[in-house]
């Protein structure tokens, strides 16, 4: 962890950075709740293939979706070296299963630069825009925009 | 505290205040004039103008103060509780209900409408009637039904203190609230009534009778103890006292022979008009023992009553020291004491009743800290079942005091769940009386007249239930009243009663609760329905379905957003979101409709959203559970049992009826082939709609009590799965939606598309 923690200044904020392949990407801490182990989740019936079942944190049951299926990307085959960020997206609380988180980063709005437009509409959808932290390019993820609302049509 | 929360607890106790105020007024509807019932209406309103002026909400003190002024007219017996005031009440209350709202929430409410019914709530107050029909009524001071409003706070009789000879003590029951001297108008009864023994000994007691007779009006009485003998021949059991009554009352000589309805075969009762002046003078010449007869023990607490008696029973006794013969006023004596310990019996059985009508002794929790217990009760069940499950594993010998301790705690956390539990579980009678009100607005708004009856009101639910079910339903009324059921004039022409009826029911059935909505309207109109369907793209034109199905089209998403509702004489007004909500509560409707003669909707709901008793079963490598409910019995499939039936069906022989055999790990696709029945157990289950199936799994685990972990909360509505649970071993297994797997049996596939749509 290069970035210590330290008093935030307006516009700073804190991202956490995760690994999946050769890939980094980041999400607002503010939304992750706790990072915890990856263990065997029950499989649901007819789920989506980022759909990796569900598992028991605490009495609640909580859906684990790998997040490299859900982004369109080759899906993980989980192993005990895999780690599960617990987020929460609105009123839902998900686990991402990611390979594993590398940093925890402080920025400032002008350290995040706006998506290059060769990206197609799946990456559109979620990149917020990108970081260049010394040498490395993270990809910044809005969880909302991931998971839309569903509960917004229920009346 | 500050102030909001002391504002909160006052909304709260609005919320009460006004379910209580509509409860009298609905029984004041049906014909009820107990003058309790009438001032629980009075002070309900009093209570929410004191509340809302110490807040300073004026538009609620306002309205509040002329609905006040109305009531008491009423209670005054100044103004006759018609139909007619009735109605504009019932919109008071209404009204009421949403300034109160208003002031809570903020918003505003029409004032036209309240305005209007100010001026209807001033006019009756004058002694104006609200409508022509009842003209011929005079809204002048009627002649006073004579019943204290509140007997516990009547002065209690006077006492037999007068020991210098036997005057008798008459009956004196003061009556407040009438200013009114009764005039000589009101005809007076004289009422000879002799108990036999068999009265007592079929559990009637005199006391209570002449209590009840005392409601009807001005009473005083006499007890004639001739019959009374010595000591020594007295039979405990027997019955020696009857009484010369005189009771001035307008009601009636039926009312009077109503209080004896149950008693009048088993006692001597004479009921005569003797005129308007009371004529039955103390007769000297009786030995009358006063026979102190106190009310106020009969109503107030218990607590109270056996100071009373005590002082009844002494004076008796002081009175008897006077009578030469003392033997005989000795078992007077005794016997009044009998009757007191009756009496006092009686009083705190009264009092409890009283308890039980005001709601018995309640305190408001939070939901959240229920919730919080029922979730850590939940943690308990499953630890303790893990427990079990380790000690059986572990300790093969059996010791026999480690099993003694975990029976009882079995039987401990059982009981500790069904009390949280029970902590939950409410009447489902506030949702009820809710659709009373939606009722009478769309009723109002459409022109016609209906009438709702409910059933089962305090069939009782977990609150969670009860909260989620009452948007479905507001929908459902809504569309009963709106579109199912017919104009006054088409009703008319159709040879029916004009006025509409809606059922609504609720009961026990199987470890759920069933809701009835059933109206008697038009029915669905299955040509138009099936015409827009088509319309909609949601079936082909070809498609032959059968009534059954052209019924159910109306619970597809894309039927009900057509934009001219009305044209559908049938429903469809969102009737997905109905299925869609009953469906998240873990319940299934089902529509029947005969064209005609109206519709019934039938929902089934679990009674709690918690705990399930459930038998565990392994599918495909996987844990899952199946609600014992469903389950009608298990059984070892024999390979002579199976047949195949066309190309992918097979039937299972079971004492001589054939019923569909269903792969619980295929349908679920848990598997890609369908396993091999013979290895695996058939578990026989019946569906909500009727119809047995056998659900083939790979093996049962064992029965156990499952806590139901929602899934919906964090991911969304698996079909097929009702909900999660977590087992012993701290992994999630899934709850086998039995319905929805018969369901899929039958036709349509539990399509991952499903799943998707569901998840938007």
């Amino acid at each position: 962890m290069s970035h210590t923690v330290k008093n935030l200044s307006q516009g700073d904020r804190e991202l956490i950075a995760f690994r999946i392949g050769d890939q980094e990407f980041c999400v607002n801490i503010m939304s992750v709740r706790e990072i915890r182990g990856w263990t065997p989740a029950t499989a649901m019936p007819h789920s989506p293939a980022d759909m990796k079942g569900i598992i028991n944190l605490r009495g609640a049951v909580l859906p684990i979706i790998d997040l490299s299926a859900r982004l369109g990307m080759k899906p993980a085959e989980p192993s005990v070296r895999h780690v599960i960020i617990v987020a929460q997206v609105r009123r839902k609380v998900v686990g991402l299963l990611v390979d594993a988180v590398s940093d925890i980063l402080t920025v400032t709005d002008d350290n995040i630069q706006p998506t290059p437009e060769i990206t197609s509409d799946t990456e559109r959808q979620f990149a917020r825009g990108i970081l260049a932290i010394e040498k490395r390019m993270i990809c910044l993820v809005e969880l909302e925009a991931l998971f839309p609302d569903t509960e917004s049509e229920a009346a | 505290m500050d102030m909001n929360e002391i504002k909160e607890i006052f909304f709260q106790e609005c919320e009460e205040q006004l379910a209580e105020l509509e409860a009298g007024l609905m029984k004041m509807n049906d014909g009820d004039r107990d003058p309790e019932t009438v001032n629980a209406v009075f002070r309900a309103v009093h209570s929410i103008k004191g509340g809302a002026g110490a807040f300073g909400l004026d538009d609620l003190v306002a309205f509040a103060h002329v609905f006040e002024t109305t009531l008491d007219c009423v209670r005054s017996n100044r103004l006759e509780p018609s139909q007619d005031v009735l109605k504009v009440m019932l919109k008071s209350a209404d009204v009421l209900a949403d300034l109160t709202n208003a002031a809570r929430d903020g918003g505003s409410v029409d004032e036209g409408r309240s305005r209007g019914l100010v001026k209807e709530l001033e006019a009756l107050a004058n002694g104006e009637l609200p409508s022509p029909s009842t003209a011929a009524e005079v809204p002048a001071p009627k002649p006073a039904a004579k019943v204290a409003p509140a007997l516990a706070a009547a002065a209690p009789a006077p006492k037999a203190t007068d020991d210098s000879g036997f005057q008798p003590i008459p009956f004196s029951f003061d009556d407040f609230g009438d200013e009114e001297e009764v005039g000589s108008g009101i005809p007076v009864y004289e009422i000879a009534f002799k108990p036999r023994s068999d009265l007592y000994s079929k559990g009637n007691d005199a006391t209570l009778l002449l209590r009840d007779l005392s409601r009807l009006g001005e009473m005083s009485s006499y007890c004639n103890m001739d019959d009374l003998p010595g000591l020594d021949d007295l039979d405990a059991e027997a019955a020696y006292f009857s009484w010369n009554i005189t009771l001035k009352t307008d009601k009636g000589e039926d009312a009077i022979h109503a209080v004896f309805e149950f008693a009048e075969w088993d006692c001597d009762l004479s009921v005569k008009e003797v005129g308007a002046e009371p004529s039955v003078s103390p007769n000297d010449e009786l030995p009358m023992i006063p026979v102190p007869f106190d009310l106020s023990i009969l109503d107030e607490g218990a607590a109270e009553a056996p100071t009373e008696p005590n002082s009844d029973a002494a004076a008796a006794v002081a009175a008897a020291e006077t009578v030469s013969n003392v033997t005989q006023m000795a078992a007077a004596a005794a016997r009044v004491e009998k009757k007191e310990a009756a009496a006092t019996a009686a009083a705190s059985a009264a009092a409890a009743a009283q308890n039980n009508a005001a709601a018995g002794q309640t305190i408001r929790v939070d939901l959240d800290r229920v919730d919080r217990l029922i979730n850590l009760v939940g943690e308990l069940v499953i630890n303790q079942a893990m427990l079990s499950q380790s000690v059986i594993e572990n300790d093969t010998t059996g010791t026999s005091s480690i099993n003694m301790g975990l029976e009882e705690l079995q039987q401990l956390t059982r009981e500790i769940q069904d009390s949280v539990m029970a902590i939950r579980a409410q009447p489902v009678k506030p949702v009820f009386q809710r659709m009373s009100r939606i009722v009478r607005e769309i009723a109002d708004m459409t022109g016609k007249t209906i009438r709702l009856i409910t059933e089962g009101e305090n069939t009782e639910v977990d609150k969670t239930v009860i909260d989620k079910l009452a948007e479905p339903l507001t929908h459902m009324i809504r569309n009963a009243v709106d579109h199912g059921i017919e104009t006054p004039e088409k009703r008319a022409a159709a040879g029916k009663n004009t006025e509409g009826t809606v059922r609504l029911t609720a009961k026990h059935r199987s470890g759920r609760i069933l809701i009835e909505l059933a109206d008697d309207g038009a029915g669905i109109n299955r040509e138009k329905v099936r015409q827009k369907a088509i319309d909609n793209d949601l079936i082909p034109a070809d498609a032959n379905l059968s009534d059954e199905e052209i019924d159910n089209l109306i619970f597809l998403p894309g039927f009900s957003t057509a934009d001219k509702i009305s044209d559908i004489s049938g429903r469809g007004v969102g009737m997905d979101v109905v299925k869609r909500s009953i469906q998240a509560l873990g319940g299934r409707i089902n529509i029947t409709s005969r064209p005609g003669h109206g519709s019934v909707f039938t929902m089934s709901l679990p009674l709690t959203l918690a705990v399930l008793d459930g038998m565990v079963v392994t599918v495909a490598g996987q844990t899952l559970v199946v609600p014992l409910t469903a389950i009608v019995e298990t059984l070892q499939p024999e390979a002579a049992a199976i047949h195949s039936f066309g190309a992918n069906h097979r039937l299972i022989s079971i004492r001589n009826s054939f019923c569909p055999l269903v792969d619980v790990g295929r349908i679920l696709n848990f598997r890609a082939t369908q396993a091999n029945p013979v290895e695996g157990v058939a578990l026989l289950v019946e569906s909500e709609g009727g119809g047995q199936r056998a659900l083939m799994v790979d093996a049962i685990q064992g029965q156990r009590q499952v806590v139901i972990k929602s899934l919906e909360a964090n991911y969304t509505h698996v079909p097929g799965i009702a909900a999660a649970t977590i087992l012993g071993d701290g992994r999630v297994a899934l709850i086998l939606d039995v319905d929805a797997v018969v369901g899929a049996s039958r036709g349509q596939a539990l399509k991952p598309e499903m799943s998707l749509a569901a998840a938007g």
